[in-house]
């Protein structure tokens, strides 16, 4: 690696990068920009003081509680098909069912993955409708594509002496994968599964702004009206729900991997 | 004899196999799981015709043009984001490491040094806690449609992200050299810059890199709640069902994500 390296390379990389800044700065016209939100600074202040206090009256956080639930179901819902078609995909993607298969596998994996959650959710929207439904399919979408990846990486980072061992001793190609490679991948596989759950309900949560339902679209709507108490409730009880996420993925990682 | 050939863990996957489909089956019904309503023919029609419209892409000149600036647009944002982000994760960093605490070194705690510490290590929780986008939806109410709102919101998600793990960087390395310097007297500021930062600079720098990439790509999602950039014109080509102008915009996307991995990926080899 040495070869490669420049020389007084940290000194040219540094003053790039200061070029690479004081530039963005200027086309941004970010000194305008600022100055301009600095002279609102009352503003932002009488701003920041309304979402000091939260909305906590009792129909609101009735239908807080009904946002917060949606938005775990799609987050849940979301990662299941995702594991199920990061599943499908990997099989093929880890080269099981030859080289053009694999190529095609790897594409379909890439462009899913590439593109984020929120634009697969504004094709989603126009596929099955605003609600719910477009935001669980457009988190699958993504998801799939990474969790794919990472479940082909770890089929081929399995041993294959078992499913080996099994098809030499006459097994089916099924069995010998389910019971040869299977339990070596499961463990792997359903803690990348958790560990995506735990960023999907973050994502969740904001994918209403699009249209795809959740506590996301409760929110756009309070910050649209300028209802600084209803939005900061909102994102107190995100906050909330990603802690209870964690907290729940972890216990099941416990249980489900360690054992 | 009487041995049944009986799978042992058997009950248990059973069992959790029907608490499982209690659980989730009320959660289908929250989320509107209805795989029949995408094809139901008014929904079939308007996906297919504005997917139909993707090919062949916009490449009209003026619309070119645009695509360009808001792609600098974008590469800006992210990279005055992550600037910004660093101004505010180095002192969080420093403030909530405990690689710098005295205390630890001669086991009486000040309490005012913790007290600092703790109040850092809240200020980062709540400045990553909220996703960016909300930060970005909140700030175009203070700075107006376009590229400040998307800076201030990066500054902020991403600087509390940073400090969150540069405190992490400074407590995971070797600390004999900052131990050794802090018990013979040498000030914080010294022992930071002679003991900790030499043998974690590697790390921080490779992190920060990859940050970068990260904000690019975040930068383009803020942009559809008006954060400018690319995300902003992906945005009004997509409600306006322009198709043609929504994929160039994807395609356009894609380059610049892989272009941004690869010139992390460049600068990280030269760093580390």
């Amino acid at each position: 690696m040495v070869a490669q390296r420049l020389p007084h390379r940290g000194l040219l990389i540094s003053a790039g990068v200061l070029a690479a800044v004081v530039a963005g700065v200027w086309r941004l016209d970010l000194v305008a920009g600022f100055a301009e939100g600095a002279q609102s600074l009352g503003e932002l202040l009488g701003f920041l003081q309304r979402f000091a206090t939260p909305d906590l009256s009792q129909p609101f956080l009735a239908k807080v509680g009904q946002g917060a639930i949606e938005t775990l179901a799609i987050s849940l819902i979301g990662t299941l098909l995702a594991v199920v078609g990061g599943v499908l995909f990997a099989l093929p993607a880890s080269g099981r069912f030859g080289r053009p298969a694999q190529a095609a596998a790897r594409f379909c994996l890439n462009l899913l993955r590439s593109v984020p959650e929120l634009v697969w959710a504004t094709l989603t929207v126009l596929a099955a409708g605003l609600g719910p439904f477009a935001g669980t399919l457009a988190l699958a979408l993504h998801t799939a594509g990474v969790l794919g990846r990472l479940y082909s990486e770890a089929l081929e980072n399995a041993p294959i002496a078992p499913e080996a061992a099994l098809r030499g001793a006459g097994s089916g190609a099924v069995a010998a994968f389910l019971y040869g490679t299977l339990p070596a991948v499961a463990p792997q596989w359903v803690a990348y599964g958790l560990y995506r759950w735990e960023m999907n309900i973050r994502v969740a949560a904001i994918l209403g702004f699009v249209g795809a339902g959740g506590l996301g679209a409760q929110l756009y709507y309070a910050l649209s009206l300028f209802h600084e108490a209803q939005a900061a409730t909102l994102i107190v009880a995100m906050l909330l729900l990603s802690l209870a996420v964690d907290a729940m993925s972890g216990w099941l990682r416990r249980r489900l991997v360690a054992a | 004899m009487n041995t049944v050939a009986r799978d042992p863990v058997a009950r248990g996957r059973a069992t959790a196999l029907v608490l499982g489909v209690c659980v989730l089956w009320p959660l289908l019904q929250i989320a509107e799981f209805n795989p029949a309503a995408l094809f139901a023919p008014g929904n079939l029609a308007t996906l297919g015709g504005f997917l139909s419209t993707f090919l062949p892409p916009a490449t009209e000149a003026d619309f070119l043009g645009l695509l360009a600036a808001a792609t600098l647009d974008t590469l800006a944002i992210a990279t005055v984001g992550i600037a910004l982000a660093m101004l505010i994760a180095v002192p969080l960093a420093l403030l909530s490491t405990r690689s710098l605490s005295v205390g630890r070194l001669d086991g009486r705690l000040r309490p005012f040094s913790e007290a600092v510490r703790l109040f850092a290590r809240g200020l980062t929780l709540v400045l990553r806690g909220v996703p960016e986008l909300v930060w970005a939806l909140v700030f175009v109410r203070i700075f107006g449609l376009g590229p400040a709102a998307g800076v201030a919101a990066l500054a902020i998600t991403y600087g509390g992200m940073l400090a969150k793990v540069y405190a992490e960087i400074l407590e995971s390395t070797d600390l004999t050299p900052t131990r050794a310097l802090l018990a013979a007297g040498s000030g914080r500021l010294g022992a930071l810059g002679y003991g900790l930062l030499p043998v974690a600079s590697d790390e921080l720098v490779s992190y920060t890199v990859y940050r970068w990439e990260c904000a690019v790509r975040a930068s383009v999602v803020m942009g559809f709640v008006g954060a400018g950039g690319l995300g902003q014109l992906m945005d009004q080509s997509m409600k306006m069902l322009n198709g043609g102008e929504a994929c160039s915009i994807l395609i356009a996307f894609l380059l610049l994500v892989m272009a941004a991995d690869a010139l992390s990926a460049w600068l990280r080899r030269q760093v580390c």
